[in-house]
């Protein structure tokens, strides 16, 4: 006998009491998951680089894999960072209308960063 | 939530401080630092994409006293942040929360963050040779 005493169209729904899923959870576990990953590489490619001139740092980033994975370390990077600043400030401020500013307005900058970060590595990648 | 003057959590002042209770708020602590050194990371790709000039005046920030003290202090966060978030995913999957375990992991990840991070220095510092 099922013990669930949820209506069964809300079980099926699967959006629980938070009236939104599981998707904000799942996404920052995906994104760490990429992110262990991506953020090493980063740093060996990083750490190659340490006496490099300006020539070599820029044919690094620019050879397609390193480029490819770069820009998948830039949003993977903004996505996770989003999601883990909404908790902080969803959990520690309390005044209703600075939470939302903050919430949009750290949204705002890793839009901006990431668009940033993703337009600097395609300019170095195709060289223009 | 209403402003009532009460206190509200977290209640540090009343808890005993405990490495479980440190190494949970420092993953939000060094997942905010990463957050502020990944706007570091996107000037550092901007200055490579603008030219030699830009590239030579981040270079020479990120080279300077304070840089390397910055980029020590990244270097730190960002190795907690990953062993501590290893930990968390591990955890995701139900394991590891025996009081035993779960004490000795915090400790785990507070090391392997110093050790990687003694690890990478020693390589930055010996010029990249070691």
């Amino acid at each position: 006998m099922s013990k669930d005493l949820r209506n069964p169209l809300a079980r099926a729904r699967g959006l629980g009491s938070a009236k939104e899923g599981v998707g904000h959870w799942m996404t920052q576990r995906v994104t760490a998951a990429a992110l262990v990953f991506l953020t090493l590489w980063f740093l060996c490619t990083l750490l190659g680089l340490l006496h490099a001139d300006y020539a070599t740092a820029r044919a690094t980033l620019g050879k397609p894999w390193n480029a490819v994975l770069a820009i998948a370390f830039i949003v993977t990077m903004f996505r996770h960072a989003v999601l883990g600043l909404q908790v902080v400030i969803e959990d520690y401020v309390h005044t209703r209308w600075l939470e939302v500013a903050s919430l949009v307005l750290i949204k705002f900058i890793a839009v901006l960063a990431a668009l940033t970060g993703v337009l600097a590595v395609l300019r170095v990648a195709l060289g223009s | 939530m209403a402003q009532t003057g009460r206190p509200l959590s977290p209640h540090l002042q009343v808890y005993k401080w405990q490495v479980q209770m440190v190494s949970s708020i420092l993953h939000r602590a060094t997942g905010i630092i990463l957050a502020v050194g990944s706007l570091i990371i996107t000037w550092g790709l901007a200055s490579l994409a603008a030219g030699t000039e830009a590239y030579a005046s981040f270079t020479a920030c990120a080279g300077s006293a304070l840089g390397m003290l910055v980029m020590l202090g990244w270097t730190l966060a960002f190795f907690y942040h990953l062993a501590n978030g290893i930990r968390h995913l591990v955890q995701d999957t139900g394991k590891g929360y025996a009081i035993g375990s779960f004490v000795r992991s915090s400790w785990l990840s507070i090391i392997a963050a110093i050790v990687l991070t003694a690890i990478t220095w020693a390589f930055v510092l010996t010029g990249g040779h070691a």
